[in-house]
């Protein structure tokens, strides 16, 4: 019984590991690589998705590559917590907002990371100064537009990959 | 005018596979699953020593058997992963790569007319440098249904009163193949026993699947009587920078460093340097590297199974090596008509020696995404040829 739960947690990690860099993979393609078969693949990411160990299958797209302008900025918000629900419940009014990529609580001279994504600079400062900088808690905002993306989710955005190797004698 | 060549030298077959490359050069959209080398670059860490060591003008030669920290974290690392314990002021050498590790090997050994056993399938080299070196080569042809490793019958059928060294080439390039605590066992037996040398070519020690790589010079008597050659081209995808070395008795190790003396000086200082922070800091990206081979090699050998090809499973390096004797075809002319009809490059079996034939070599140091195309594309061939 043991053992089965800690294979099943086994392939559970083996999965999230490869398709962390590549959710393009199938379940067959993972039954493959992994070993196992391909219900019980099916099965472990089901439940993994189930227990929001999985949320979401994005694909990383360099929009500068594309004729669609789109504005990254962050965001250092410093916020009130509040009694009983600490910096959650403003952390959420914040991360509700569609423009919001991401929200991070932070240690150090902010409070939160906040993440926004707009079709130009004005949309964000649109954000900033009529949704963000006027909640209550919030007590000051620092915006920095982001000028250029070089890596994001471990993949590098600019340089072309290029196998060099040669076939040698082998 | 006099032949100015030297008849040893002339009398070398040049790699027949060599033809067969410059086509799979020249096609430019050909899925090439024959290279044997990672698709990794070198972790970054690793390179961004080498650049700090040029920043700091470390320009100069090292002295001749390697940087004195290099040389000692080679053998705490041998120690640490492999139980092997070495002197790394005597016992202990830094070369050009494994391959010039294994002809200075060999050189230092070899008397002429002295032989050597070579187990085949196995990387190209080795019959040349014997060769090279005055020996005699000897093959011992390796078996499918052993999956390809060494048995203690063999190398008795093979041993005469000249055989000096054997060669052990394990985890196995092409074949995958390797070696287990038992299997080398029996080997250590008959090679104490008939009293010879063994080269041991460890290159791939890194990358065993499912049990770590067992060293035959860790058995008792055997480390009077072994050079291990190992490298950081396969574990730390560090193939461009050309650096191995060689553990083994001060009496050899010694007369290598004489050889690599006069006829090389020192390794790259830059690639040393590197290496030195490979040593250190580098075990998460090898893991990390073993893990990806992992999930390739299984894909690569249940897909092969389902397209009927009979593949033994190789616990060792990156390859795969299906027989494809069901298609009727030769090696040779499997791997041609599918560069031809299907644009995939394989190396055809032969190109390891004779008992090769039947068999070819996919290398998985390519991305899934990669091998997932090209099999498809080897399926499709494979349906159509298979009688």
């Amino acid at each position: 019984m043991m053992q089965e739960k800690n294979n099943r947690a086994e392939l559970k990690e083996a999965i999230l590991k490869a398709i962390d860099k590549n959710s393009k993979l199938t379940a067959k393609d993972l039954s493959l690589m992994l070993g196992a078969t391909e219900e019980e693949v099916a099965a472990a990411v089901a439940e993994m998705e189930a227990d929001s160990v999985i949320c979401g299958y994005p694909t990383l797209i360099n929009w500068d590559k594309t004729g669609n302008e789109r504005v990254t900025a962050l965001i250092e918000v410093k916020v009130t917590p509040q009694r009983g629900q600490g910096f959650d419940r403003i952390a959420e009014r914040i991360y509700k907002f569609d423009e919001v990529e991401s929200v991070y609580l932070m240690s150090g001279g902010f409070d939160l990371t906040v993440i926004i994504d707009g079709r130009s600079m004005r949309e964000v400062a649109n954000f900033v100064s009529s949704k963000l900088a006027p909640m209550e808690a919030v007590l000051s905002t620092a915006t920095h537009f982001v000028l250029k993306k070089y890596k994001e989710h471990g993949i590098p955005l600019v340089g072309e990959i290029e196998d060099e190797r040669m076939m040698i004698t082998p | 005018m006099r032949d100015p060549l030297n008849h040893i030298v002339t009398g070398i077959q040049p790699s027949g596979i060599r033809k067969f490359f410059d086509i799979v050069s020249e096609m430019k959209d050909a899925i090439s699953l024959g290279v044997g080398e990672p698709d990794f670059e070198t972790p970054w860490h690793i390179r961004e020593e080498g650049i700090y060591s040029l920043e700091k003008g470390r320009t100069f030669y090292t002295s001749n058997a390697g940087l004195k920290e290099l040389k000692e974290e080679i053998c705490h690392y041998l120690k640490r992963r492999f139980n092997l314990r070495y002197d790394a002021a005597k016992e202990t050498i830094v070369t050009i790569g494994g391959s010039e590790a294994i002809d200075i090997a060999l050189r230092a050994m070899l008397d002429p007319g002295d032989e050597v056993l070579i187990p085949q399938p196995s990387y190209v080299s080795y019959l040349p440098c014997v060769t090279l070196a005055g020996g005699k080569p000897v093959i011992i042809e390796l078996k499918e249904e052993d999956d390809f490793k060494l048995t203690k019958q063999e190398v008795l059928d093979a041993v005469t009163d000249r055989t000096k060294v054997l060669i052990m080439p394990f985890p196995n390039n092409p074949t995958g193949s390797i070696m287990t605590r038992e299997e080398l066992k029996e080997i250590v037996e008959v090679v104490q026993e008939k009293d010879i040398f063994v080269i041991s070519d460890e290159i791939y020690s890194e990358l065993t699947y499912g049990s770590t790589h067992v060293s035959i010079a860790e058995f008792p008597g055997m480390k009077e009587r072994t050079v291990v050659i190992n490298g950081f081209s396969k574990s730390y995808a560090m193939t461009g920078w050309r650096l191995g070395y060689a553990v083994g008795p001060e009496n050899i190790i010694s007369q290598m460093i004489k050889i690599h003396q006069f006829a090389i000086m020192c390794a790259p200082t830059t690639s040393q340097y590197a290496a030195v922070e490979a040593l250190r800091n580098g075990d998460a990206d090898v893991a990390m590297m073993h893990d990806a081979y992992d999930g390739r090699r299984r894909f690569l050998v249940n897909a092969l199974r389902e397209m009927g090809l009979s593949c033994f499973e190789p616990y060792g390096a990156f390859y795969v090596f299906p027989c494809i004797r069901s298609t009727g075809m030769t090696s040779d002319e499997f791997a041609t008509r599918l560069l031809q009809e299907e644009k995939v490059a394989v190396v055809p079996g032969t190109a390891f020696g004779d008992c090769g034939e039947g068999f070819l070599r996919i290398s998985y140091a390519y991305s899934i995404d990669n091998l997932k195309i090209a099999l498809e594309r080897i399926a499709r061939f494979v349906k159509k040829h298979t009688k």
